[in-house]
């Protein structure tokens, strides 16, 4: 099983801060189909689409026959931990801060032999299952893991370096007064996050889901509107040296596109809270989370970003709705690159529809506020980059990759 | 250049505002993010809340200047309503920011002290009655006078108490229906004032006439002072307010700088 | 099958030379080659421009390769080659040569292996060393090949049983072997006991069973019988040679090397076996290496090196000479010349030029050589025997 992370402890403030370095991150432009694979969570190699055979590392023709027709497929995640190493010494920085640190190679069910990194419980000879993760500076790297699973692999100390399992970590939830909200707010407390931050705008709103937040144990509730750049200051000057995973899920729905409802005020107000709001989160909260993004084993991790689906592709019933999502989006990489130099990772859930009370008019499949969070922090868990939530956002994306055209024409409520 | 003359009409005034025997009281509340509007139905049309961005602080954004851009909407913090502000004052002539006559914005005051009746009930509606009382004991309202409740209801610095906010709505004082149209009809007033957020009670979209106040001033032309602070100082009679809108094209209102002139 | 390879017959190696380590240096790697240059002149009593043929290998050349080299050094050759093979480089260089001159495309060609060492210049050339290592290698953290003999070798334990006193008996063997070479970087006897409780690198790898980066540069001329005897210079004529790349693919993890393909043709062409061979100069940046080098070329089977090196004795003066100037464990490693270092100690035992040990009466040497490990193995091996002149 794997060794209990030692409880959190108040931090020290006589002690110096490392400062974030990141893991080597030149990589190939066919490396990152290896990124864009663990950015969905997918275990998925390079294969021949003549041959069959599969290719590692990534290539430009096939290693047997030389055809070019190399796709990005699922493969077995299987495979045997053939040698191991633990390095005591390394001359790259980000490793040198984390000595020990164990590697191995790799036999994959699915043909090549793969560098790995180790999970605590990996046992040299045995079997193990393979996933693509995402390290800390933003690209993908191999992890393995037991076949079978064994106890605590939450507290996993190399794979938390590529994961964000919120267990023992401090928490922002931006928006606690909607049901999406208190799910968070359940879900990361569920979790075993050490504590959750919970944001709320507009007190004169009354919101029986902040109310029930209130009652959650880890729950501290704080002011925050993040159509206020103050109130975004004064909230990152109280937290945001803890925050260690930041959740904006402020989102503003009102029906309407451009022609049927030209309402300037509406779509002011969707780009005030979806694009200004994470660009003023951005902007206080970012500072502080990339300068910790080394401070041990607690330090700041994620930062995520509840978008709607229909970022991707607009639906002209929600039309300036998706174009602010879409501009979030777009923030959002720039965000993941700023982040990405203190090793914070940006990650991106994409929601469809869920059962709240501004989703009436939308047809089901809608998403159960409860089952979306569950997903979120599965997702955190598993280190996956972007995150569709739900059928409708897995069909977006889905087609998007396969007709940008077809979806662009197709969509609506 | 000729001596500045010290006998004329407003000579007087700024003698009186330098040595004293003139108060200027500042009846308006601090504009920042916590300011409330008024709290409409979150599918309706939403009035922006006061927000403020620095443009540049000494530094490299403009080394040697301070300054801001802030947005709100018109209706924002102490604030002037216009009666183009509602539906039945639409097609009035002159009635907007741009085209109220000017000599309208300095106006003489009526100051009705409900402070008690606030205190014991948020929901205390001003009656003709209430107001009748008040006049035995001052005289009668003169015409072109505001009118102007208070209610201590600005000291609440809490935006939650001060919204008062239930299912049903908000709960804060103001005037009943009949009063308005009195004030109206009987005593030609230029407008109503209050502390609350809006010059209607917080329950008057439940009236049979939804926001009176709203409805009729406007349809008659008069005007909105809501949102004042430090009604407490001001005389039953005898202050003169002066309250100008934003000169915004076409504006409903605007926020202002409410000030009352007041003899010691 | 094919034609028979032809031989090399009248063709010789020769002038030794050695550009001495330093562990790091401010000089450039064109200075080393510049050195070695010198070193080959003088110790053949050559003009500059007698030599008409150049085979350069060097990591830090960068952004200059051996052409630009050949403007740095002032020279005109007629036949050039640059070989980009690391640790192989040497044996590969000798064979590229021998035909050169065997064909007439060259009369004297010099052979040069060296690399400078800045403070950053290993982590740099690690940090770039192929697309593959880029991709699913160096992102891992070792930073080097540090962690990728770690994997051969615990996999090698893992499969044969061998145990890290088996590897420290070949160190410790090898530094004797180094102890009265001028040049050789570690200069104090090693223990078995500080071998095993050194301090750990990448287990089951520790310090001493690392090559040390350092800068330097091995060389030496290639040219006929019939030159050398005119220059009057010693010389060892070359009896065999052989390269492989990517030997064994599918192999899911490297126990053998390209040196198991090719075993046959290099006995046959040499016209000896593995039990005529006085002495063997192996590549050995990791002990492991050795073990796979040791079976690979005939000494024992598959997975019998440590029971060999148990039952043998490794010094220069024992029954199985090895690594008999210390090898690149106990010299350093000067990048690309260790490729070279087998070769030119081969030609230092065979010509009684040596700078430690001799091994009496040796007529055969083997060198074998290894490199560039891209991604999970080497993918470079090669190897060449050199027999003694004749009187």
């Amino acid at each position: 099983m794997t060794t209990k992370l030692p409880p959190p402890r108040p931090k020290d403030p006589t002690k110096r801060t490392r400062l974030p370095t990141r893991p080597p991150g030149n990589r190939s432009r066919e490396a990152h189909g290896l990124t864009a694979m663990a950015a969905a969570g997918r275990f998925a190699l390079q294969t021949c689409a003549d041959c069959g055979t599969v290719q590692y590392p990534p290539r430009q023709v096939c290693g047997n026959c030389l055809g070019d027709r190399l796709q990005w497929r699922d493969v077995s995640d299987g495979g045997r931990l053939l040698a191991e190493t633990t390095l005591a010494h390394s001359n790259d920085l980000f490793f040198r801060d984390r000595l020990p640190w164990r590697l191995g190679v790799v036999h994959a069910d699915a043909g090549p032999s793969m560098v790995a990194h180790l999970a605590e419980d990996c046992i040299a000879g045995a079997r193990v299952r393979l996933a693509l993760s995402i390290d800390r500076a933003g690209n993908a790297v191999v992890t393995a893991r037991p076949e079978h699973p064994t106890p605590n692999p939450e507290d996993d100390r190399q794979l938390r370096e590529m994961t964000f399992d919120p267990k023992d970590r401090r928490v922002l939830i931006v928006d606690g007064k909607t049901e999406l909200g208190l799910a968070l707010v359940r879900a990361f407390a569920g979790a075993g996050a050490r504590q959750v931050y919970v944001g709320h705008a507009q007190p004169w709103r009354r919101s029986p889901h902040l109310d029930a937040a209130r009652e959650i144990d880890a729950a501290t509730l704080f002011p925050l509107d993040v159509t206020d750049t103050d109130s975004v200051e004064e909230l990152a000057a109280t937290i945001g040296d803890k925050v260690e995973i930041l959740v904006n899920n402020a989102y503003h729905l009102r029906m309407g596109g451009a022609v049927g409802r030209m309402d300037l005020n509406t779509a002011h107000d969707e780009m005030a809270i979806h694009y200004h709001g994470l660009l003023r989160l951005a902007g206080h909260f970012g500072p502080v989370m990339r300068a910790r993004g080394a401070d041990g084993a607690h330090g700041a991790a994620a930062w995520v970003n509840l978008l709607s689906a229909y970022a991707w592709a607009n639906n002209p019933a929600l039309g300036t709705y998706s174009a602010s999502q879409a501009a979030a989006l777009s923030l959002s990489h720039c965000l993941r690159a700023e982040l990405a130099e203190g090793g914070v990772r940006v990650v991106n859930a994409f929601l469809g529809p869920i059962e709240d009370e501004w989703h009436q008019l939308a047809p089901p499949p809608k998403l159960d506020p409860a089952a979306a969070a569950r997903r979120i922090v599965a997702g955190l868990k598993a280190g996956v980059e972007d995150i569709p939530i739900g059928a409708v956002a897995e069909e977006i994306l889905a087609r998007r990759a396969e007709n940008p055209k077809e979806i662009e024409r197709g969509i609506g409520l | 250049m000729t001596e500045t003359d010290d006998t004329g009409l407003l000579a007087g005034l700024l003698a009186g505002i330098a040595g004293g025997g003139i108060r200027v009281v500042d009846l308006t509340m601090t504009l920042d993010r916590h300011v409330p509007t008024i709290v409409l139905p979150p599918e309706m049309g939403q009035s922006w809340p006061f927000r403020m961005e620095e443009i540049s602080r000494y530094d490299h954004r403009g080394p040697a200047t301070y300054w801001n851009n802030f947005s709100c909407g018109e209706h924002t913090g102490t604030h002037f309503d216009a009666p183009i502000h509602w539906i039945s004052g639409k097609d009035l002539p002159g009635n907007a920011t741009d085209t109220i006559p000017p000599a309208l914005f300095v106006a003489h005051a009526c100051v009705v002290d409900c402070s008690e009746e606030a205190a014991a009930d948020p929901d205390y509606l001003l009656t003709v009655d209430r107001v009748a009382a008040w006049e035995a004991e001052h005289g009668a309202i003169p015409p072109r006078s505001w009118v102007l409740m208070r209610t201590d209801w600005s000291l609440k610095s809490d935006p939650v108490q001060y919204l008062n906010m239930d299912e049903t709505g908000s709960h804060t004082p103001g005037p009943d229906a009949d009063l308005v149209a009195w004030l109206i009809e009987e005593r030609d007033v230029v407008g109503f004032g209050c502390e609350a957020v809006g010059t209607d009670a917080g329950q008057a979209q439940h009236f049979a006439v939804p926001f009176p106040c709203h409805h009729m001033m406007h349809g008659n032309g008069r005007f909105g002072l809501p949102a004042l602070t430090n009604l407490d100082q001001l005389p039953p009679t005898g202050a003169v307010v002066i309250a100008a809108p934003l000169k915004i094209r076409r504006g409903s209102g605007s926020p202002v700088r409410a000030l009352a002139l007041v003899e010691a | 099958m094919g034609q028979a390879r032809r031989g090399y017959e009248g063709i010789v190696a020769a002038a030794p030379v050695t550009v001495p380590y330093a562990r790091y240096s401010i000089r450039s790697a064109h200075w080393f080659c510049g050195r070695a240059l010198a070193g080959l002149i003088g110790a053949a009593g050559l003009a500059k421009a007698e030599i008409d043929g150049f085979c350069v290998s060097s990591f830090t050349l960068y952004p200059d390769s051996a052409v630009g080299l050949m403007q740095h050094l002032g020279v005109s050759p007629r036949w050039l080659d640059h070989i980009p093979m690391g640790g192989a480089s040497g044996a590969v260089a000798l064979r590229r040569a021998a035909r050169a001159v065997q064909a007439g495309d060259a009369e004297i060609v010099a052979l040069i292996g060296a690399d400078t060492n800045h403070v950053d210049s290993f982590r740099r050339t690690v940090a770039t060393f192929s697309q593959f290592a880029n991709d699913a290698v160096y992102p891992y953290g070792a930073g080097g090949p540090n962690a990728s003999f770690a994997f051969l070798t615990d996999r090698y334990m893992r499969e044969y049983g061998a145990r890290r006193e088996d590897f420290g008996r070949l160190c410790i063997a090898q530094r004797e072997n180094a102890l009265p070479v001028p040049h050789a970087m570690m200069k104090r006897p090693l223990t078995m006991e500080q071998y095993l409780n050194a301090r750990p690198i990448a287990e089951p790898l520790r310090l001493f069973d690392c090559v040390m980066p350092c800068a330097g540069a091995e060389a030496c001329l290639v040219m006929t019988e019939d030159r050398a005897r005119a220059l009057g210079i010693p010389f060892a004529p070359v009896l065999a040679t052989v390269e492989r790349h990517n030997a064994f693919p599918d192999d899911p993890i490297q126990v053998r090397g390209g040196w198991a393909v090719d075993i046959g043709a290099l006995y046959d062409q040499a016209g000896i076996g593995p039990e005529d061979v006085d002495l063997f100069q192996a590549y050995d940046d990791y002990p492991v290496i050795c073990f796979m080098q040791i079976e690979d070329l005939g000494f024992c089977a598959k997975g019998e090196a440590p029971a060999f090196v148990r039952e043998r004795d490794l010094r220069a003066g024992g029954d199985f000479p090895f690594n008999t100037s210390g090898g690149q464990l106990s010299a350093g490693q000067a990048g690309a010349g260790g490729g070279f270092i087998g070769l030119v100690e081969t030609l230092r035992q065979l010509t009684g030029e040596t700078h430690g040990h001799r091994v009496e009466g040796a007529r055969h040497g083997l060198v074998s050589c290894f490199g560039m490990i891209v991604y999970d193995r080497g993918l470079c091996t090669s190897a060449a025997i050199l027999g003694r002149a004749s009187a």
